[in-house]
């Protein structure tokens, strides 16, 4: 299982934009490199990243082989309600991963 | 990348060796970065060079080159790595949610937790609370061990502990485990000033180290001076070069795309200036450890850091 950082702000105010970081280990090697005998190491990534705030989609992204080992992926929402944000990643190989935070929204 | 630093080297020097070149301090110098092949330690500086390389190196042989050292950097002049890097890559370090060492350093608190060896035994049965008991001790290494009669780096501290206490055999140097380890112990002494013990049993292998730093070495000729103690204020293929202070160590390397040790770090320097490297785990980068954390004495520890 990968390791993951998530920060979610515990509490936040109705309407309040705030910010969520998502961070996961993940090697992410692209496919086109080649080990010292030749042999090209297969491809092996996360291919998408969904979160969902109570439920309901707030952000998708697919993920391509340009990007970096360990993908960080910020991005922002309006806290409307108390509840849980859930976060996937999914990618080659059957990897998947699901995380949770919780907000209390005042 | 590789080729446009000797196309540099070249551009600043007569065109080829006819008597004796003087070169100046700001003479471009070979890159440090080898960008070939991501993620391998073992890979450091390895792979094809160009014919241009051997250009360089008929000039460099073939030429009396004449470079007189500047003085070591005032202690008030001196500078973290972190101070040299963009506001991005600060923001990364700056913030333990964004910077993926945090990743290792979790890995590092459930290493810390988990039994292992014959000896049944976890760091915390020994140690207890990291945070209280590893606070300030990466600021402190190398530090001297009686049993080896020398200094030893923390990665080696932590093996010396795996094999004498747990009764396990050691983590591999460069192994994900074992920076997850020092990852771990080395946050513990974040904001806390670099501090080696320099007394008559280290002040050996302290000038063992300074030796090194200061020794041309190599196909290219090149002292890690040159570059850290003269050069620190220019660029190398459009790269600060900075003063080479080790407070950040295991940094997060985004070149890396991993968390790497100051031991790959050094050696990734060394084949740059085209020098026999020494292994990982060797005295002599034991020694130049040492004296690079005595060069930043004082200065705050920042691990694990960020750096590009």
């Amino acid at each position: 299982m990968a390791r993951t950082l998530i920060n979610v702000p515990p509490k936040a105010k109705k309407g309040e934009v705030i910010a969520i970081k998502t961070l996961i280990s993940h090697e992410m090697e692209t496919g086109y490199r080649h080990d010292n005998v030749g042999k090209q190491i297969p491809r092996d990534i996360i291919t998408q990243f969904v979160c969902t705030y109570n439920g309901l989609e707030i952000f998708r992204a697919d993920l391509f082989p340009a990007i970096a080992a360990n993908p960080f992926i910020s991005f922002f929402t309006v806290a409307t309600a108390s509840g849980t944000i859930d976060f996937k990643w999914t990618g080659d190989n059957g990897f998947s991963q699901t995380e949770t935070a919780n907000i209390t929204v005042e | 990348m590789i080729s446009r630093d000797f196309i540099g080297l070249m551009l600043r020097s007569p065109p080829c060796p006819q008597g004796e070149v003087s070169v100046s301090k700001h003479v471009a110098a070979p890159s440090f970065e080898t960008p070939a092949l991501r993620r391998s330690p073992q890979d450091e500086g390895g792979g094809a060079r160009s014919i241009l390389l051997i250009c360089a190196l008929a000039c460099a042989m073939t030429s009396a080159v004449v470079v007189s050292f500047a003085a070591e950097i005032p202690l008030n002049e001196r500078k973290s790595g972190y101070e040299f890097m963009g506001p991005e890559s600060r923001a990364m370090q700056d913030d333990d949610t964004a910077n993926p060492a945090s990743l290792w350093v979790l890995d590092g608190e459930a290493l810390w937790k988990r039994k292992a060896g014959t000896a049944n035994k976890s760091c915390a049965d020994c140690h207890g609370e990291a945070s209280d008991s590893m606070k300030g001790i990466a600021a402190r290494y190398p530090a001297f061990n009686a049993a080896r009669g020398r200094p030893v780096n923390l990665d080696q501290q932590i093996n010396i502990c795996r094999t004498e206490r747990q009764q396990a055999t050691p983590l591999p140097l460069e192994g994900k485990e074992l920076l997850a380890l020092s990852a771990y112990v080395a946050r513990q002494s974040r904001g806390m000033p670099a501090n080696v013990t320099i007394d008559e049993r280290t002040r050996p292998f302290l000038d063992a180290g300074r030796t090194t730093f200061y020794r041309r070495q190599g196909q290219l000729n090149f002292a890690c001076a040159q570059c850290h103690d003269d050069n620190w204020k220019e660029k190398l293929a459009g790269a600060p070069i900075t003063q080479a202070h080790p407070t950040g160590y295991p940094i997060y390397r985004l070149e890396w795309q991993n968390v790497g040790s100051l031991q790959r770090r050094l050696r990734n320097c060394i084949s740059g200036m085209r020098v026999d490297n020494y292994p990982l785990g060797a005295n002599e980068l034991v020694d130049i450890e040492l004296f690079l954390m005595w060069r930043a004495r004082g200065m705050p520890m920042e691990s694990p850091a960020v750096r590009p």
